[in-house]
């Protein structure tokens, strides 16, 4: 096959572009240029959207001996992923970027070029298997995994990625690379969010939003707490930075419960308040198969990296309706709620939608 | 595999690259005193002399470097130090839209560093520089103004400027002209004394000498503050070891190419033509950039409408056919080139453009292969071209 390997100056997207070439396949490597001022993204070691990123890319692609370009994506990025993280965080949700990225801009813009230009499919370097059956399975690593963002693929778009790294522990991968002559080899992970350099998300979005005072409002006695400068800023079950004026009449912690952007409310309350044993999403992805026409039973992960939860999810129209089997803290608006069927040979991604409460 | 891309770099010749390894063998720093370094000296100064003689140049105003950027660096910043130390009110630089970066930028660095103002000068649909809007400008600023840069031959769109006229403009008015010659040595008769121009930069590798060393040609009454101090091996303009090796094989490809440039540049040019005509057959709806007459004889450059420059090249690259989308990177990213859009092109035009260069290696096998990939290319890219989002 020809195929396109999209390579983000990282060990993971490396080896997977090595082991594409190994498949016997004709790969083309190309880095995606997102940043519109490369300089204000990550640098180095945490991001994959600088010069030194796109070099180090380059590099990789020299040692495997494929042909490398780099592609300005910048604008759509701007447009479907970072645009649209301000619009969610200022709706009062939480948004993924990595998941939106991956929807909008991996496994749509770069795979339509890539398939008007003749290439049959898209290799990347995450962390998840899909096999010749076509379901998308989590990593053996499971610290690695990275399922639950590529859940959001529709069935069009996985049958046309390749996903090399899915059987291999993030220790093997770096290993291999290390075998490969890869200069990669013990660059560190990235972290965080690579269009905000700083980590620090609050600045990020009240330069885009400005700063708007409102309450903070006690769900048991509904009384002002304290103000904040903006609700955006707060994500639920968050508890720190809450700056509250006196201490709860319970003196226990207060954590976020829910943000009101019509009312520029943070309503805060005990931790066991954040718990939600019934959670429904919207715009239902139907990855592992047909839509069932029934509840199915399934577990649950409701956000990167979150605890794993046995449910029975229940589908009218586009709505998703989901039973949690034990009550679980920190469910946020914005965030999606991914539906596995365990399996000994990798949990099988059956759904995704996205949470609305 | 077609290589259509000699205005990046050309292959050495073959002469140049024997006398390369010849003298790369040879110990000795031209700088030193005994047998090996007179060696060395005398290598370097028989290269002076060659040319000097190819370009019509006095050997003492041959300045070696190591290469177009570093001439061209030199001549702009360095002639207008000069300039200016002498007359603290000559801070003007003139220049055109279409230059090269390393001229382009270092004029750039100029205004927002030294103080300088810069007047450009626009070229019309062809690319063509025009001696009023020299004259123009200079009888508004002569006075101000530190030095005039223009291109002989532009790397883009292949215009050859009239440099004489332009030159002797600038003479009129006592401004120092220096023109970017690197596209047009051995491929248009490039004579310095007969130009008028007071500093002239080539470069070995475009005409199948080695990367990395060129010379400044610079008139004995132009001064010009060294960017680089140390030895002062170069006239006190430049500093840095001689390269004998790479002088030695820079002046045998000058001489070589020089010599033989009219019969080549016929044979070149009829190569071109074809191509043209070949490319226009297969792509009826394609733009050809540029001066249709005054162009060099190795340049065809069009724009694809409906493309994108860099999706043609991933495709033409795939089939085995190099060529250049002809603009500048920022990070591999293709950005319009700002030629064409000196030239008027719009965005979707620049952006659409490809240049196929051909040289002394290059075929009718080489515009076969071209032509048969390039309408599959042509429609593929079109279909690329991805609907811009409305925002």
């Amino acid at each position: 096959m020809r195929v396109l390997a999209a390579m983000s100056g990282g060990v993971d997207s490396a080896v997977a572009a090595a082991r594409a070439v190994q498949a016997g396949h004709d790969v083309t490597g190309v880095h995606l240029a997102l940043a519109r001022n490369p300089q204000t993204y990550r640098t180095g070691a945490r991001g994959c959207c600088t010069l030194e990123d796109s070099r180090d890319a380059r590099r990789a692609a020299d040692v495997l001996g494929i042909p490398f370009y780099v592609w300005d994506m910048a604008d759509r990025f701007h447009a479907d992923v970072v645009d649209d993280f301000v619009a969610e965080y200022a709706a009062g949700r939480t948004p993924n970027p990595c998941l939106r990225c991956n929807e909008k801009i991996k496994f749509a813009a770069v795979l339509d070029r890539a398939v008007a230009l003749g290439f049959d499919a898209v290799v990347t370097g995450h962390h998840a298997r899909l096999g010749p059956d076509g379901l998308l399975r989590r990593s053996v690593d499971a610290a690695k995994d990275q399922s639950y963002v590529l859940a959001v693929l529709t069935r069009e778009q996985l049958d046309r990625s390749i996903f090399p790294l899915g059987d291999s522990t993030k220790a093997q991968v770096r290993q291999e690379a290390a075998e490969r002559g890869l200069a990669v080899a013990d660059k560190p992970d990235s972290h965080d969010i690579c269009f905000i350099a700083d980590g620090d998300t609050r600045g990020f979005l009240a330069q885009r939003l400005g700063e708007t005072p409102g309450d903070v409002v006690d769900a048991s006695t509904g009384a002002v707490v304290g103000q904040h400068a903006g609700a955006y800023a707060y994500t639920v079950g968050q508890r720190r930075g809450l700056h509250l004026d006196r201490p709860a009449p319970d003196g226990r912690p207060r954590y976020v419960l829910s943000i009101t952007p019509k009312t520029n409310t943070v309503t805060v309350g005990p931790a066991e308040a954040l718990e939600v044993a019934t959670v429904r999403a919207t715009r239902p992805v139907w990855t592992g198969g047909p839509r069932p026409d029934g509840p199915f039973e399934c577990e649950v992960q409701l956000r990167a990296h979150g605890v794993v939860v046995p449910a029975t999810v229940t589908v009218a129209g586009d709505t998703l309706h989901a039973d949690l089997r034990h009550p679980v803290r920190g469910v946020a608006a914005g965030q999606a709620i991914v539906a596995y069927h365990p399996d000994p040979a990798g949990d099988i991604v059956l759904a995704s939608a996205t949470i609305t409460d | 595999m077609a290589y259509l891309d000699h205005a990046a770099t050309t292959p050495m010749l073959d002469e140049a690259l024997e006398s390369y390894v010849a003298t790369a063998r040879e110990v000795g720093n031209a700088s030193s005193l005994h047998a090996s370094g007179r060696r060395a000296r005398r290598r370097v100064e028989e290269s002076r002399e060659r040319v000097a003689a190819a370009l019509g140049a006095r050997p003492s105003e041959v300045i070696f470097t190591g290469g177009g950027t570093e001439s061209d660096n030199l001549a702009v910043k360095g002639i207008f130090w000069a300039r200016r130390a002498a007359d603290t009110g000559r801070r003007r630089v003139i220049s055109s839209a279409v230059e090269h970066h390393a001229v382009l930028d270092a004029v750039g660095w100029l205004d927002r560093h030294e103080g300088a103002e810069v007047g450009w000068l626009p070229v019309d649909g062809a690319g063509r520089l025009h001696p009023d809007a020299l004259r123009t400008e200079l009888a508004e600023h002569g006075d101000q103004a530190a030095l005039v840069t223009a291109m002989w031959a532009n790397n883009e769109v292949g215009t050859v400027q009239r440099i004489s006229e332009l030159a002797a403009v600038a003479a009129e008015y006592g401004v120092p002209f220096h023109t970017d010659a690197i596209q047009a040595v051995g491929q248009v008769p490039v004579d310095f004394a007969a130009s008028g121009v007071a500093a002239l930069t080539v470069t070995g590798h475009k005409l199948g000498g080695p990367v990395g060393v060129g010379a400044l040609l610079l008139g004995r009454d132009v001064p010009a503050v060294p960017l680089l101090h140390g030895g002062g091996q170069e006239r006190d303009v430049r500093s840095g070891t001689l390269d004998a090796a790479g002088i030695v094989a820079f002046a045998v490809a000058v001489e070589t190419t020089v010599k033989g440039q009219q019969e080549y540049a016929a044979g070149l040019a009829a190569l071109r033509d074809d191509l043209v005509r070949r490319v226009r057959q297969a792509v009826p709806e394609v733009v050809f950039n540029g001066d249709p007459t005054d162009r060099l004889p190795g340049n065809a450059h069009f724009s694809f409408p409906g493309c994108e420059g860099d999706a043609l090249l991933l495709l033409l690259d795939a089939q085995g056919i190099a060529c250049s989308t002809g603009s500048a990177c920022s990070a591999g990213v293709a950005q319009p080139s700002h030629v064409l859009l000196a030239m008027g092109a719009d965005d979707d035009r620049a952006r659409s453009s490809l240049r196929f260069s051909l040289g002394h290696t290059s075929t009718t096998a080489d515009v076969d292969a071209l032509i048969a990939a390039l309408p599959g290319a042509v429609e593929r890219a079109r279909r690329a071209a991805a609907p811009r989002t409305p925002r």
